[in-house]
């Protein structure tokens, strides 16, 4: 799978600087996601992914740099124009954030009628037909506390894509599944995306699943983007970096102890005063 | 303790206490462009309407049934060394439509559902729901807190209602049934002595300002928690302590305003 290089890109990261409270997170990150792509953004804990679909979506500014998502600046939007973009942007949250007092199909059919005037027999094939493309057609009546990880996960799955999206963006979409309900959930990134023409971001730390489906690969780390290219190219490289995480080797470039002082002065101290 | 550190977190805890209601100020300003477009829904008000209204309605009515009594046993013990026991409906009518019904019904609606709104909207931030509703361009404002904020200033002065008419009523059954008091003098003393502009539509006003705070304490406690369950579990108390403090402090300046006429 080559990175589609004729394909104009959908989202556009400048230089982006963000800082949370002193601690900063991103400084120069650059990264471009092709129009019709799978693009895997994998990191480790705590290098930001999330942040990034935050600010991607709008919901944070960046200290310094540009974040585009089709053609226009994120950052600086009113908020009647950025609501008007995150229509047209599906995002799967790592806790599925469905609607507890709502059942499956109320769940998907929530922005259908918040932002469409559809008549209801429209409402309902529609939620349908979103149902059947994640396999919970029969689930409809269920309440979201009555649905697994997995299945939750194709809830909310079904209702990113329920307004026919043009990008959809995924936190940790396998985080905590099982072996099968995982192989499900990167089924249906691979071929929703394809199926509706979509463009899917998703964020990881699931090497070999995301390796799989993704069409362009980049790795964050201290801030920035440490390595990027197809999964094949992601294999073959030899930065150790890249190989630390892409092979999940406990220690390298990323230690496995946290800073600490030697460990010998550590026990000869008699009490932690 | 050394005196100077006491001072300066006494004004620590003043600052912050002052810091938090120009928060809640700024969130009701906020608050109000919403309250329209939520009110174009009716639907989603009615509903919220049965969760915290209807459902308050079990624990109103059989406190009110026993305050009335109560005031019926008490009343009559009183006044009965003065040989004014006749006057007992009118005693009770009044403690129950001026006083009691609305700041105990407040009290009891904080306690029992402006709790649970504070937790409903904690958990539903805690739980990404409301982040969700952002990225889905669904403003929870509008949505989620406008409907329960309407709710809660709809439900408390009918609860008032309730409560008040329940309490008479258990007043009367003990007044007449037990005490042996003349049913007719009951509710003629109360006939004449009850003033609809003055006593009911002063107890009526009373519950209105009461259900917009105590609504408004819960939603903006909700909405402000910290997204954890000890901060949801926080806000809930701090829900049902300043909502019972604010209702008796309230009380005291309108009861104050209402008896000396504006």
């Amino acid at each position: 799978m080559d990175r589609p290089k004729s394909a104009e890109p959908l989202v556009t990261v400048r230089d982006l600087a963000f800082a949370r409270d002193s601690r900063a997170i991103f400084q120069d990150l650059n990264l471009t996601v092709a129009r019709g792509s799978v693009t895997a953004i994998i990191g480790g804990s705590g290098t930001g992914k999330t942040t990034l679909l935050s600010l991607i979506g709008g919901r944070l500014a960046p200290a310094r740099g540009t974040v585009e998502v089709a053609g226009e600046v994120v950052g600086g939007l009113p908020r009647k124009q950025l609501f008007a973009l995150r229509k047209r942007m599906g995002m799967l949250f790592q806790s599925s954030a469905l609607l507890t007092d709502l059942d499956v199909f109320e769940n998907v059919a929530f922005p259908m009628r918040e932002h469409t005037r559809l008549p209801e027999a429209l409402i309902h094939h529609l939620v349908l037909m979103k149902l059947e493309m994640v396999g919970l057609r029969g689930a409809r009546d269920l309440f979201p506390a009555e649905l697994s990880g997995g299945m939750s996960r194709r809830v909310a799955l079904a209702r990113a894509i329920a307004l026919d999206p043009m990008m959809v963006m995924y936190d940790e979409p396998f985080a905590g599944l099982d072996p099968i309900s995982m192989g499900v959930v990167v089924k249906l990134i691979r071929e929703l995306n394809d199926a509706l023409d979509m463009t899917s971001i998703v964020v990881t730390h699931d090497v070999a699943e995301t390796c799989t489906i993704a069409d362009y690969v980049y790795l964050l780390g201290s801030g920035r983007v440490i390595a990027e290219g197809t999964p094949a190219d992601m294999k073959k490289t030899d930065a150790p970096e890249v190989r630390q995480f892409m092979g999940g080797l406990p220690d390298g470039p990323v230690a496995f102890h946290y800073p600490a002082q030697p460990y010998l002065d550590d026990l000869m101290t008699a009490n932690r005063s | 303790m050394n005196p100077v550190a006491w001072i300066s977190g006494l004004g620590r805890r003043v600052i912050a206490g002052i810091g938090r209601l120009g928060r809640a100020t700024l969130f009701l300003a906020r608050l109000m462009p919403a309250l329209g477009a939520a009110l174009a829904r009716g639907r989603l008000v009615v509903q919220q309407i049965y969760m915290t209204g209807v459902l308050t309605l079990v624990i109103v009515v059989v406190s009110g049934a026993f305050v009335g009594m109560i005031l019926a046993l008490q009343g009559y013990n009183t006044l009965v060394r003065y040989d004014a026991q006749s006057s007992l409906g009118l005693l009770v009518a009044l403690s129950l439509t001026r006083e009691l019904g609305p700041v105990l019904t407040a009290l009891l609606f904080a306690g029992r559902a402006g709790s649970a709104l504070t937790a409903e909207i904690g958990l539903m931030k805690a739980t990404e729901q409301l982040d969700g509703m952002e990225m889905m361009a669904v403003d929870p404002l509008p949505r989620v807190v406008a409907p329960r904020f309407w709710a809660g200033w709809i439900a408390v002065p009918l609860l008032a209602m309730i409560f008040s008419a329940v309490g008479i009523i258990g007043a009367y059954l003990v007044a007449v049934g037990d005490l042996g008091l003349d049913g007719g003098v009951f509710w003629s003393q109360m006939q004449s002595g009850v003033s609809v502009s003055n006593d009911i539509m002063g107890g009526l006003v009373k519950s209105v300002v009461f259900g917009f705070v105590v609504s408004w304490i819960a939603v903006f406690e909700g909405y402000d928690a910290k997204p954890t369950s000890e901060g949801v579990s926080r806000a809930t108390t701090r829900t049902v302590v300043s909502s019972s403090l604010a209702i008796l402090g309230l009380d005291f300046i309108m009861t104050a305003f209402m008896l000396r006429g504006l």
